[in-house]
């Protein structure tokens, strides 16, 4: 993707966007259940999505992600449970009723017609008169930045290139919905970051589209969206605003999956103090965010995520001495691992000057109110 | 040369690359080009003459000739349309409408090319022949005196056996391209608006013109060249250019007339094979990579 491409996505998307689409429409799965035979792949799935907002669903294979992607796209049909679309019942209709547009992680273009086509498909599929079909097809290009491609096949385009023309071809039907199913997992990290940044620019330029994205990858869902679901064997393990679900993961799944975490075993002393709860590591007092379920005396997890603790001799409060197992210098942070109270914490800093040694002792530390606490019967611990 | 050519050859490496174009060469011209130079030598000389074109001539001018030649080219053109038309039709069923046992069927299609073609013929006058099972049904059924069905002993008779033992060799190729396509693609075409036709026509006919250009080829070949079918089935007044060949050679001892007619045979193979992909790679080559 050249540099005056993407000028002339950014450009001409104020100008287009208005024309690119008109409609907004939220999504709305109520207790969706999908069955194969005897296997069930979702299992009551309720989840809304508001007009214009973008929603992350992540969760490793098999978890369903994509089987409720695909039952709102229509090529599943639940067993159970109705799904809604911009406040319309879609779930007996076909695909092409439902006013979706669709990405996949391959692109899917087809290969015999030039970009141009591509993205004229859909129009044409739908009965649009030929000019108006050749105007959504220069504003769709250009809102992504490929209008200087428009005559080329599929096969003279990169990955990102293709991407691109993936999603004007979705967008050149003036959907409600736009349903991206990993969108990006074909693409290398470099292009994978740019194509983040296009994406983001893109619903700017389009607030008013509802955007559901599949994806096993938690930078992109924490980056792109607006509210996450985690799910896992096919159910709904965790939902809610993305930076809130990062802060404090309802279960151990969530913070597992959402980000790295340090999971320690902890037991309540003491609740309700400002906010702040006592908590024992081992043979340590510890102080954590209150959690408003969990009682004196209860057993539970101590949530830390790595780049929240520091190395800190001096500190007093929330700091846990241990043994360095391991460092790593990863570029642009130093990846320390140490073993305390028979435990082992991972923490990530900004490269040391002198990192500790393997086999020192080193204390790390954690502000009170970086640690969550997690029930440990919750469900998905 | 590859490594794999180079270990091949071993210590015999040292022979020049062009020699090993001799093997190849060898039984090609032994098997091949000599037997086609004294068919050619014979239809130009009739075996006694200085070379000319007067055989060629002698066997224009014969009515039989020309009638066998048109119904060749009919009957191969029509069995290979029908073979194309039928092939792609049962390969988009086993391919994109799954049903239980559809397995089993493509297995069972295969079978079809292992087969002679004889026995369809045979199997043919069983049903379809005047003292066939359809016949006799419905005479009994209707009360008729005369078997009322006679397409068989007729050129549409070698066409239809013809497209029942040559489907296959259109069907396999194409069930393979079809396997080739991504469900995402008709997913997403389907998304976009477009319905079963139109994906047909936009999407899977483009992926699918490599497997008809091989498929169609092959049938034109195999049709134009048919003989155990047409002379199993004994149409009247149905003559095709392989059965005068046969007449000639066999049953009048007409060397040089036979060898006219095999040429003229092997000439029209070849045209309609270069027809056929010089149209198909023209008008839907584009996305196949063919222009």
């Amino acid at each position: 993707m050249s540099p005056e491409a993407v000028t002339d996505g950014a450009r001409a998307a104020a100008g287009v966007a208005s024309s690119v689409t008109e409609a907004a429409g939220g999504i709305d799965m109520q207790d969706v259940t999908v069955a194969y035979r005897a296997t069930v792949a979702l299992h009551h799935l309720t989840l809304a999505i508001a007009p214009g907002e973008i929603m992350a669903v992540i969760g490793p294979s098999g978890s369903g992600k994509t089987t409720a992607l695909r039952s709102v796209a229509g090529f599943v049909r639940p067993t159970g449970g109705r799904i809604h679309i911009g406040g319309r019942d879609v779930t007996d209709l076909p695909p092409y009723a439902r006013s979706i547009g669709m990405v996949v992680q391959n692109y899917a273009l087809f290969p015999h017609m030039r970009a141009e086509e591509n993205v004229g498909f859909g129009p044409r599929a739908r009965g649009v008169a030929e000019p108006l079909v050749r105007g959504r097809v220069r504003d769709c290009l250009a809102m992504v930045g490929m209008s200087a491609y428009a005559r080329r096949f599929p096969r003279e385009l990169s990955g990102g290139q293709q991407q691109r023309v993936a999603i004007a071809r979705a967008l050149a039907i003036r959907p409600d919905v736009l349903l991206l199913d990993e969108p990006l997992s074909a693409l290398d990290a470099q292009i994978r970051r740019s194509m983040l940044d296009e994406l983001a620019r893109l619903h700017r330029e389009l607030p008013s589209l509802t955007v559901l994205y599949v994806t096993h990858d938690q930078t992109e869902a924490l980056t792109l969206a607006d509210r996450i679901a985690i799910m896992r064997d096919g159910r709904l393990m965790a939902l809610g605003p993305s930076k809130a679900l990062y802060r404090d993961p309802p279960n151990r799944f969530a913070a597992e999956f959402l980000g790295r975490a340090n999971l320690l075993p902890v037991r309540l002393e003491s609740a309700g103090v400002d906010g702040l709860a006592r908590v024992r590591f081992g043979t340590l007092g510890v102080l954590a965010r209150a959690h408003p379920a969990l009682s004196s005396g209860q057993a539970c997890l101590l949530c830390v995520r790595p780049h929240d603790m520091s190395l800190d001799d001096g500190a007093a409060q929330n700091a846990i001495a241990g043994v360095v197992q391991s460092v790593q210098w990863q570029g642009e942070l130093h990846s320390i691992t140490l073993e305390a109270e028979g435990r082992t914490l991972r923490l990530v800093s900004t490269p040391l000057r002198a990192p500790p040694e393997p086999g020192s002792w080193c204390t790390a530390r954690f502000a009170a109110e970086d640690a969550t606490l997690i029930a440990e019967d919750a469900a998905g611990a | 040369m590859s490594a794999a050519a180079g270990a091949l050859m071993g210590r015999r490496g040292r022979r020049p690359p062009s020699l090993w174009v001799v093997p190849p060469l060898l039984v090609l011209g032994l098997l091949f080009f000599y037997p086609l130079a004294l068919i050619l030598r014979e239809s130009l000389t009739g075996g006694v003459h200085a070379a000319s074109l007067a055989g060629y001539a002698a066997v224009f001018d014969f009515a039989l000739f020309r009638n066998a030649l048109l119904h060749t080219i009919g009957i191969a053109l029509g069995a290979s349309a029908g073979s194309l038309i039928l092939g792609f039709v049962l390969a988009l069923i086993l391919s994109f409408i799954p049903f239980p046992g559809s397995w089993i069927v493509s297995r069972l299609i295969d079978t079809f090319i292992a087969l002679p073609t004889f026995l369809v013929a045979l199997a043919f006058t069983f049903i379809y022949g005047s003292a066939g099972v359809l016949n006799e049904s419905v005479m009994q059924f209707l009360h008729l005196p005369l078997p009322p069905i006679d397409f068989l002993y007729s050129a549409w008779g070698v066409i239809l056996a013809e497209v029942t033992v040559y489907t296959p060799f259109v069907l396999r190729p194409l069930l393979a391209s079809f396997s080739l396509i991504e469900t995402a693609q008709i997913e997403i075409a389907s998304s976009l608006g477009a319905g079963a036709w139109r994906i047909i026509r936009s999407i899977i006919v483009p992926a699918a013109i490599p497997a008809l250009l091989a498929g169609g080829s092959l049938c034109l070949l195999l049709t134009v060249n048919e003989f155990g079918i047409v002379l199993f089935i004994g149409a009247k007044g149905v003559i095709t250019l392989p059965l005068l060949v046969y007449d000639k050679a066999v049953q009048e001892f007409d060397y040089p007339t036979a060898c006219v007619i095999a040429m003229v045979n092997i000439v029209l193979s070849l045209g309609l094979y270069s027809l056929y992909r010089l149209v198909l790679s023209r008008f839907g080559g584009r996305g196949a990579g063919l222009v």
